[in-house]
């Protein structure tokens, strides 16, 4: 019985390790700054606790194994503990996770306890049953007001986000379905909720924040090669959570102009 | 399981074991191991464990109204987003209480936590004197009882009703329910003050019938003990939360 | 309110009604929340079985069910979720076991109040009858998830089951937030009063030590709940705006609600919602603690820091919540702060794998049933807390916050280690409860199709998480990146199907061993703690009419130089136990 939880707990590590080490399903490439940073903390997480998953999983199959009940021939040690060896033991692991937290903590305070830097791509994220909508100030740099009384889904575009064309502001709006961006610049996003609370998951970006109805949050990340990018809704949102779901495109600054150029073309 | 026979499943027995001789003992708590072998119940001992259980029974009360009081202050101070204009503002609107009103409540619920503290020493007297009377020949008069529980329920139904006068004197004056954050907070804390102590008023409606019923004594001293001091907790509630609405507008 | 002090009346109660309906005995009231808790989970499986099948075949009919439609897949979770983590997680361990057996460890004849914890029960029944009947009302159960955020929990209009289905499963939640103070209540004063002589704090079995803790934090937890649900119904049905901020718009139409805060909801939430899942688990760690002793036949390695732990586990969950809502819009600030708490949290559990691993260690090892589950205990433990570091960090909460990562990690603490905590718990005290002993054989095959199913099941979503899959999608067919995963899903379901599948042969092995088992001698595991000391079933009063006195702590094993190779905690005083 004891060789049998050995060899089953051991299969058990094995495999289990062995998808890991191998990356078998992993992180998606990354596209953005953020990225080699977090996948270098996500790495250095991944190693200790493994090496601490190993070590622990095989102690307790070794342990029911090795000290079975053999009749009288087993010895067992009255024992109550050993002080000295909890205080160690206790220190050790206080100072891995904490310093492991703390290790990763300049990367969460560069994302996010600084705003985005000035020049930064405006870029506002709405988020709707069931539906992303983004949206470009334009050339005067302001976002026009919107109203929720204007709002009207089904007519996409402008009238999804409720813009109230008769602001100034809002003339040179443009409203898209699927994200644009030009590369290797940072993008200052606002995020938006019309009726309950999305989450905007970029997974090559490395980016997620949950949008809330009521309030605007401002994230920014850089992405850093172009391509196209999946987005997929974080946040459970009603019957539609499954499928709303959106597109980054990421282009050359000239590309990005172009498409920004023509679309202030049509709208003229 | 109304199929089981108890011979069939071996359930808990439910039936006395062993029969004659002294019964079943419960020895004393605390790991002291107090308690002698009498066969009257030790009192003194289920009165601590009343009380104990009493504090702990008030915690989760605080919880609740450390919740609502945690949300008060939050809304208080939280701008909120004006969506046409994607700016934030602050809206909160102070309520403008019937404050004398409140006022004559809480003069109301602290005199009948007097009369509840009254009507407490009154039975813990007689308690007290309850074995002495049980001694054969001993006689000590008729002591005179003041009905100092009645009292306290008529208190408490003038509070109640003197509560409900508030909140019609609010509604006066434009704050309902849903009017504005501030309000609904105002609702919020004195009607759920208000439940607790209508449960406080069904505690003491029992200790009044318990001493109709020929309970013992002791048994009555300790019901209306723990009823006092819950009353005591909800007439500190209550200033508390006067004090919050009124103060921390 | 319960009579005070008074324990029982001398003569015991006759009848069907008073013995087993109404019963004030601590030891039928166990029972009676055990079998609410196995309705509970047979349930809740049920309801898991339909959600992995629909993941894999969306377009599948089920026989007698029909299609599962999108909204519907959410409300299966939904109710899977809210029934697994109150309804048999909070009630079983606890309740169930905590109940039957914490007045026997510590001596007593009864729980401090009998009455009090006949309606416990009765009001946790009521609750149970509530979140049913959400399914059978107009629009069916609500589609939130057991955490219900709102404003999609708050407005009628967000979804179908958001109408009268969510004010049942608030109103259900409130209820049991009520019996939960109160079963609270009583095993606090009883842990504190009802001791008996000679049983110190400090001589308390591990298991009373976690009913204890356990029972603290439900008692500060349950009433935020509580405010956070009415809080939730006022905004529902009374035009507040706790939780609903202005200017909303829902599939056309206005909300007319304005100044809430979403967020609000979320701290209240899970300034419950964390202790609630320490709650879930202490009592598995307690039970664990005392089958690793009793089967390696050697003291608990270190009992002292295993009560700080469990202490230390209690308090630090009160500071944690916020690592709930890293990707919230928190402040960042607070995020860090959680953040650090949470990794400090790590420590206390990593004390008590490591104790658990010193009390095998050098021991004499017994491969019976409890001891094969508490040895399955720790492995899952493990695994499912170290991919809790992982989450801790905010930073690499980015990519994995609602994604199937997180999913395996609380399914492996809370939906595989609780709940081999209380098959545990049932093949131990199973012999003292009814007398007979359950099937070996039958424990054995259970065991270890369990355990491999249950890795084999949630294992792989920690490499879906790392991959991106998210959570509480009813379907995997929009987005392409996630369509490449379903391969994975799809080994997911036919592990689930085996290992739902052999839960019959534990359900087998209770009730068949209820009537034919082989009878139990008063203490057939020669384990030491006072529930061992009294007949098998322990009568009416626990001990027969006399009250044990306790000479020795609780797992005095191969004492050198004693007799036996255990100490029971009643013998009598000697120079070498302790």
């Amino acid at each position: 019985m004891g060789l049998a939880l050995l060899v089953l707990i051991w299969l058990i590590t094995f495999f289990s390790t062995y998808f890991f080490v191998a990356k078998t399903w992993w992180l998606p490439a990354g596209a953005s700054t953020a990225a080699p940073w977090i996948d270098h903390q996500f790495t250095l997480t991944f190693i200790i606790m493994g090496i601490v998953f190993v070590a622990a999983q095989v102690s307790l199959g070794w342990f029911v194994w090795k000290y079975r009940d053999r009749g009288p021939a087993s010895k067992v040690d009255y024992s109550h503990g050993n002080t000295k060896m909890e205080v160690l033991w206790t220190a050790l692991t206080a100072v891995l996770f904490v310093g492991l937290n703390l290790m990763g903590s300049h990367v969460w305070a560069s994302e996010r306890f600084e705003p985005a830097k000035a020049g930064a791509v405006q870029v506002e994220a709405t988020g709707l049953q069931f539906a992303w909508y983004f949206r470009y100030p334009g050339p005067d740099g302001k976002y026009g007001h919107t109203k929720p009384e204007l709002i009207d889904a089904s007519a996409g575009g402008d009238a999804a986000v409720g813009l109230d064309t008769s602001d100034g502001s809002a003339k040179d709006d443009i409203v898209s379905g699927t994200m644009y961006l030009p590369v290797n610049r940072e993008v200052d996003l606002s995020l938006r909720a019309q009726d309950v609370i999305h989450s905007l998951f970029i997974p090559n970006m490395r980016f997620k924040q949950d949008a809330v109805p009521g309030l605007i949050i401002h994230m920014h990340f850089t992405p850093t090669q172009t391509g196209d990018y999946e987005i997929a809704c974080a946040e459970l949102c009603g019957l539609g959570h499954y499928k709303m779901h959106g597109m980054l495109k990421v282009l050359s600054q000239e590309d990005f102009d172009k498409w920004i150029a023509s679309k202030e073309a049509e709208k003229q | 399981m109304a199929t089981l026979s108890p011979t069939a499943v071996k359930f808990p027995q439910t039936h006395h074991g062993g029969g004659e001789g002294a019964p079943p003992f419960y020895g004393g708590g605390g790991g002291d191991g107090r308690g002698g072998g009498s066969n009257s119940p030790d009192y003194g001992q289920r009165l601590r464990r009343a009380r104990l259980g009493l504090v702990v029974g008030i915690t989760p009360i605080v919880m609740l109204f450390v919740s609502f009081t945690s949300a008060y202050i939050v809304r208080q101070g939280l701008p909120t987003l004006d969506v046409r204009t994607s700016t934030y503002v602050h809206d909160w609107l102070p309520v403008h209480l019937p404050w004398v009103l409140l006022l004559v409540n809480t003069v109301i619920l602290l005199v009948s936590s007097g009369t509840m503290e009254m009507a407490r020493r009154q039975i813990t007297r007689q308690a007290a004197l309850a074995p002495v009377r049980s001694i054969p020949g001993v006689s000590l008069g008729e002591e005179k009882i003041f009905p100092w529980l009645p009292f306290t329920v008529v208190l408490g139904v003038a509070f109640l009703i003197g509560q409900w006068e508030a909140w019609q004197e609010l509604a006066a004056r434009g704050f309902y329910l849903a009017t504005s954050a501030s309000s609904s907070f105002v609702y919020l804390l004195t009607g759920m003050h208000a439940i607790h102590l209508l449960g406080g008023m069904l505690a003491l409606l029992y200790a009044a019938i318990t001493s109709l019923l020929n309970r013992p004594v002791e048994a009555r001293r300790i019901v209306v003990d723990i009823t006092a001091w819950y009353w005591h907790f909800m007439a500190l509630l209550w200033i508390y939360i006067f004090a919050l609405i009124e103060i921390a507008r | 309110m319960a009579t005070p002090g008074v324990v029982h009346a001398h003569a015991a109660p006759q009848g069907f009604i008073r013995k087993y309906i109404f019963s004030l005995d601590h030891k039928v009231i166990g029972i009676q929340y055990y079998f609410l808790a196995l309705a509970a989970v047979l349930v809740g499986m049920f309801l898991s079985l339909l959600m992995r099948i629909h993941l894999v075949w969306p377009t599948a009919s089920i026989p007698l069910f029909g299609e599962i439609k999108p909204e519907t897949y959410l409300t299966l979770l939904t109710m899977h979720g809210t029934i697994m983590v109150f309804f048999v997680l909070t009630t079983a361990p606890q309740s169930g076991f905590g109940n039957y057996f914490l007045p026997i460890q510590i001596g007593a004849p009864d729980m401090a109040f009998p009455t009090l914890n006949m309606l416990s029960f009765w009001t946790t029944f009521v609750a149970f009858v509530v979140m049913i009947a959400a399914f059978f009302v107009e629009g069916g159960a609500p589609l939130h998830g057991w955490t219900g955020y709102a404003p999609l929990s708050a407005l009628p209009g967000a979804g179908p089951g958001e109408g009268l289905g969510a004010d049942l499963w608030i109103t259900s939640i409130a209820i049991f937030c009520a019996a939960s103070l109160m079963g609270a209540l009583n095993f606090i004063t009883t842990v504190l009063d009802l001791r008996a002589k000679g049983m110190t704090m400090m001589r308390m079995p591990l298991t009373c030590w976690a009913w204890f803790i356990t029972a603290i934090l439900g008692l500060l937890a349950f009433g935020v709940l509580l405010a956070a649900g009415i809080l939730l119904l006022m905004d529902r049905n009374l035009g507040t705006s706790f939780f609903v901020p202005g200017g909303l718009s829902v599939s056309g139409n206005l909300v007319k609600h304005s100044g809430g805060s979403p967020l609000l909801w979320q701290h209240l939430f899970w300034f419950f919602g964390h202790p609630e899942v320490y709650i879930a688990i202490l009592p598995g760690m307690g039970v664990a603690s005392q089958m690793l002793s009793t089967f390696s036949r050697k003291p608990i390695f270190g009992y002292k820091a295993m009560v700080y732990a469990m202490l230390s586990i209690g308090l630090l969950g009160f500071v944690v919540w916020g690592h709930h809502m890293f990707m919230s819009g928190m402040s960042p600030y607070s995020a860090f702060a959680f953040s650090i708490m949470t990794m400090a949290i790590g420590v206390p559990s990593a004390i008590k794998t490591f104790n658990w691993l010193g009390t095998i260690y050098k021991g004499r090892v017994r491969f019976d049933t409890p001891m094969l589950y508490a040895i399955g205990f720790v492995s899952l433990f493990v695994s499912g807390g170290l991919s809790g570091p992982f989450l801790a960090q905010p930073v690499l909460d980015i990519p994995l916050h609602d994604t199937y990562f997180v999913v395996g990690h609380f399914h492996l603490i809370m939906g595989v280690a609780a709940i081999f905590g209380m098959f545990a718990g049932t093949a131990y005290w199973f012999p003292k409860m009814f007398g007979r002993m359950m099937s070996e054989s039958l424990g054995r095959i259970h065991f270890f199709i369990t355990l491999a199913g249950t890795y084999a099941i949630f294992m792989p979503m920690h490499y879906l998480g790392l991959a991106g899959q998210t959570r509480r999608y009813s379907q995997f067919t929009e987005v392409h990146y996630m369509t490449q995963l379903i391969p994975v899903q799809r080994f997911m379901t036919y592990a689930a199907v085996i290992t739902i599948g052999a839960q019959l042969i534990f359900v087998v092995n209770l009730f068949w061993s209820m009537f034919k088992g082989p009878k139990a001698s008063d203490n057939p595991w020669e384990a030491t703690t006072l529930e061992w000391t009294t007949a098998t079933p322990p009568p009416h009063d626990n001990f027969g009419g006399h009250t044990p006195v306790v000479n020795h702590g609780p797992y005095e094993y191969s004492v050198p130089g004693a007799a036996r190779d255990y100490t029971m905690q009643t013998d009598p005083a000697t120079s070498t136990a302790h």
